[in-house]
């Protein structure tokens, strides 16, 4: 019984042994797979924007312009486009391993610097989006399953619910309209504000506010719906009975057993999230001219920006697959059980 | 132990609280400050909802990417804010050689560039010759340099231009002239971003600050030729949502606003101190009737159905639409019933079939004619044709489009009215692309902007347009192929005379409309608005009628003046204040009710 208690209460604690030759073949396995995957999302990408995708680049690029024939075939050349696919998957995957994703066809610059502009205020509105919202759904979670059925429960499930199945589009002109002109229309700064860094900083939190908030809205109920029923169902254990009989006030009991060993899923969810936190919130940056890759991926669409497009979904492709690896990594840490097996 | 823990907790929470209640509660404060620097000078704030590509003159095809260059770079000549017809800008004056193939234009003396350079006749040879000899040069405008021989700058004020055939359009040269000093020494166009502000340029504004997707600001340029503008900044702020961008204006964010919806045109009918602009537009809708494509060769391609190849059909099938019904329905009034191909907005080369010409809706008639021209009604109501099929046709749209979606099923059903069935196809721009260049439609929505000068909308529909023996590298619109209609449009091509060439272009227009290719549907409004209470005396293009944003020209920006006693920039300045201030309460009240709720819940658990 002590033996039992002693290890209940253990997990949490991070741990001290050192991983064994099984770490490293573990490692190594899950490298590997992530190394295969992210081959697949680069040559799918080339598939999807190079051959499956309908139409003749060139067509779109100059449609409503005067452009002559000759024009058309010097403009093919120049992308590289007159070449063979095989060939143009070549070139394709040179340029990749010298970090090069080629050119856009709308901004005639280089993919990668597109993407880098636009990461860092993705990386800000959906990270900030993605911490608040995992906060906001595990504390939430927490107390509805805590306290089941009760109203405090059925009213937050409710509304969570509600938000999650609001259309993001919708629920961002609402929030625009309704709070009148306590908040910027869109963007992420003005343009005239003055260049130091504080006021900068005020006017991007400014901005930041309706997008962040919507983001939040439509997310959190995820959070809170795995963390609820995962911790439903450790609430019966034997080992809270154990640690009630040993005095401990229910919230203890609550925070030191049942939430550590309900967190598992919730943190599966999270990594699973922060793997898509790159590929932003087309719908809210949409909405809100957010300058993310989300509407970088949006006016790519709109183009079609094919070498955009393909840059992208390799980035979106790779953080997905990096944040999975790190899931499984920490996986082993987390819980003594995945070492073991 | 337990009570360290806990309080150790509270006291991370309690320090995360005023941190961000400090955070929250300085901007109310220091928000004042942007505001205060703002009022240096006048600023007008227009929201733009297209792409800008780039600010590179020599790669930006986009017409917001266009616009701003023209507020940049100078052409030779522009377009007259009244009738548009051209005007000088760079050249002063111009005079064409006997055999209409050497133009001499004189550029116009005391010109300086942003940086104090004099601008001579070198400048703009070296433009044009850059355009002649680096293919990236002529990304964008390459065509208005296709037919030239050569150009050179005998003195600092002269340039002569030699076209290998006569060309009526060398009044009509949408080139951006550059810096030879700047550019000439950029040794890679397509690389060149052209954003290290400030950016070296001889138009009314000069750029001082390219943010891709957020916004572009351009400083008066004080030295401007003809006067420096009215106002101290101009600033364009990026918004990919319409409605986002109405309640910016609503709210006093921008100032000017266009490419409206009649949605939100409407909504802002009511809107304290807007103006609204119903301006005639200039682009058009038509809807294409495959007259059986074939490329330059005249081989057929694609599969249009063998009945629209009959010019009688065609023509009593465009008598089954109510163009009337389009405008109001559809364009919500904002738009006037389509004719000739040159929209109205181009007074002198538009052409209006009058009462004896014109095709009115009129299903009776087209049932008649389509019974004359061997389509007998037969089971269901539907025509067959002579091969006993029933006639059905396709009707191509783009799936993005609000006029193709809402305009499609009125023309099904009024072509279902005289027997025709129709399938809606609307799939993606580049599927449009894509099925029409290979003539795969048998109907498809098509659309374009036009020019002041009417060159490129009437060359769409020549026979050399057509794709080539292997059918690619078509720029066709509808597959037409009439010697008829290509003579007057080499003729207008080549005629000099302003009047006459107005003439032939009509001519050419009425020869379009009577081989029923295309039906012009409507012509567009471009529908704008902008704060009364912080600008005015915007000068539109054409005049009466005509647009303030995309023009031919700058005269919308250049011309507007900031009202008296407008200093603080509109209404949004309360904004960060009060948005931030409640936004502190609103956080400062959930963190006491958790603790409010934390503390209950603790004490009676310790009970």
């Amino acid at each position: 019984m002590t033996a039992a208690l002693v290890t209940a209460e253990e997990p949490p604690a991070p741990p001290q042994g050192r991983p064994g030759g099984g770490t490293l073949r573990y490692v190594a396995g899950k490298l590997g797979g992530a190394a295969v995957s992210l081959l697949s999302v680069v040559v799918l990408g080339f598939v999807l924007f190079r051959v499956v995708y309908p139409g003749d680049p060139v067509l779109a690029m100059t449609h409503n312009r005067p452009a002559t024939a000759a024009q058309q075939d010097e403009l093919r050349a120049r992308l590289g486009l007159d070449r063979s696919v095989p060939h143009q998957f070549l070139d394709y995957v040179r340029g990749l391993l010298h970090g090069d994703m080629g050119t856009s066809y709308t901004f005639s610059r280089p993919v990668t610097d597109k993407i880098l502009e636009s990461l860092g205020p993705t990386l800000l509105l959906v990270g900030t989006a993605t911490v608040l919202a995992t906060i906001l759904g595990l504390w939430l979670g927490i107390r509805g399953a805590w306290r089941r059925g009760s109203r405090f429960d059925r009213t937050s499930t409710g509304i969570a619910l509600t938000l999650w199945s609001a259309p993001t589009f919708w629920l961002g002109m609402l929030l625009l309209i309704a709070t009148g002109q306590l908040f910027p229309s869109g963007g992420i700064r003005y343009p005239d504000t003055p260049p130091d860094f504080l006021s900068q900083a005020v006017d991007v939190a400014h901005h930041l506010v309706l997008p962040c908030v919507t983001l939040i809205a439509v997310i959190y109920a995820q959070y809170l719906l795995v963390m609820r029923s995962s911790l439903l169902e450790e609430m019966n254990a034997d080992y809270l009975t154990t640690a009630r009989a040993k005095g401990l006030r229910d919230d203890l009991v609550r925070r030191r057993h049942a939430v550590p060993n309900a967190l598992l899923p919730a943190m599966t969810l999270v990594f699973l999230q922060l793997g898509l936190v790159v590929s932003g919130a087309i719908t809210v940056e949409t909405v809100f001219s957010w300058p993310g890759l989300g509407l970088l991926t949006y006016e790519a669409l709109e183009a079609p920006d094919l070498p955009l497009l393909q840059g992208l979904l390799v980035v979106f492709g790779g953080a997905v697959i990096v944040m999975n690896l790190l899931a499984d990594l920490l996986y082993r840490v987390l819980d003594p059980r995945v070492r073991a097996s | 132990m337990v009570t360290v823990r806990i309080s150790r907790w509270r006291l991370g929470l309690t320090l995360g609280a005023l941190l961000v209640a400090v955070g929250l509660a300085a901007p109310a404060v220091t928000t004042a400050a942007p505001t205060a620097a703002a009022q240096g000078g006048t600023v007008l704030r227009v929201a733009l909802t297209k792409q800008v590509d780039s600010v590179n003159p020599f790669l930006s095809i986009t017409q917001a990417g266009t616009e701003l260059g023209r507020l940049m770079y100078e052409f030779l000549t522009t377009y007259d804010a009244k009738d548009q017809h051209p005007v000088p800008a760079l050249a002063e004056k111009w005079e064409t050689s006997q055999d209409k193939l050497t133009w001499t234009y004189t550029i116009r003396s005391g010109v300086r560039w942003s940086d104090g350079q004099p601008l001579t006749a070198k400048d703009v040879a070296f433009t044009f010759n850059l355009m002649l000899t680096n293919d990236v040069a002529r990304t964008a405008n390459g065509n208005f340099v296709a037919n030239f021989d050569s150009v050179s700058a005998p003195d600092d004020r002269t340039v002569v231009i030699r076209t290998k055939t006569p060309q009526a359009t060398m009044l009509a040269l949408d080139v951006p002239i550059v810096p030879e000093h700047v550019w000439s020494k950029v040794t890679d166009i397509a690389g060149y971003t052209n954003d290290t502000t400030p950016v070296v340029g001889n138009g009314p504004f000069v750029l001082t600050e390219y943010r891709a997707n957020e916004s572009i600001r351009f400083k008066a340029n004080k030295d401007y030729w003809r006067g420096a503008p009215h106002y101290d900044e101009l600033d364009f702020v990026i918004y990919k949502n319409a409605d986002a961008a109405t309640q910016a204006l609503i709210k006093g964010e921008v100032d000017l606003i266009n490419r409206l919806g009649p949605g939100q045109y409407d909504s802002l009918k009511n809107a304290a101190n807007v103006t609204l602009n119903p301006a005639k537009g200039r682009r058009f809708n038509e809807l294409l009737f495959n007259p059986g494509a074939a490329t330059s060769t005249g081989v057929p391609i694609g599969d249009g159905n063998p009945a629209l190849r009959d010019v009688k059909v065609r023509q009593a099938l465009a008598k089954a639409f109510n163009l009337k019904d389009i405008v109001s329905k559809v364009a919500g009034g904002y738009a006037e019933p389509g004719g000739g191909l040159i929209p109205p907005v181009f007074v002198s080369y538009h052409w209006q079939p009058d009462a004896s010409q014109a095709r009115s809706f009129d299903p009776a008639a087209a049932n008649r004619e389509l019974d004359a021209a061997g389509y007998p009604r037969g089971a269901g109501g539907i025509r067959q044709g002579p091969d006993g099929k029933p006639l059905t046709l396709r009707l191509l749209g783009h799936n993005g489009t609000a006029f193709d979606e809402q305009t499609a099923p009125y023309i099904k059903q009024w072509l279902s009215d005289v027997g025709v069935d129709v399938t809606v196809q609307l799939v993606s721009d580049s599927q449009v692309n894509e099925i029409t260049s290979g003539g795969k439609y048998d109907l498809a929505f098509s659309g374009w902007g036009a020019n002041p000068d009417p060159d490129y909308i009437l060359s769409l529909h020549t026979c050399s347009q057509r794709p080539n023996a292997d059918g690619k590298g078509g720029t066709t619109d509808s597959f037409l192929c009439d010697p008829q209609y290509d003579a007057l449009y080499t003729q207008q091509l080549a005629e000099f005379d302003q009047a006459k060439r107005a003439e032939l272009v009509k001519q050419a227009q009425q020869r379009f409309y009577d081989l029923a290719v295309g039906v012009v549907l409507d012509y567009d409004n471009s529908l704008e608005a902008y704060r009364k209470d912080r600008f005015a005396d915007f000068q539109v293009q054409p005049d009466p009628g005509g647009v303030i944003m995309a023009q031919n020209g700058y005269w919308g920006y250049y011309s507007a003046r900031p009202v008296a006693g407008a200093a603080s920039s509109g209404g949004g300045n309360a904004g960060p204040v009060i948005g931030i201030a409640a936004g502190a309460v609103v956080v400062l009240a959930v963190l006491a009710f958790l603790f409010a709720r934390r503390r209950r819940a603790t004490s009676a658990e310790r009970e």
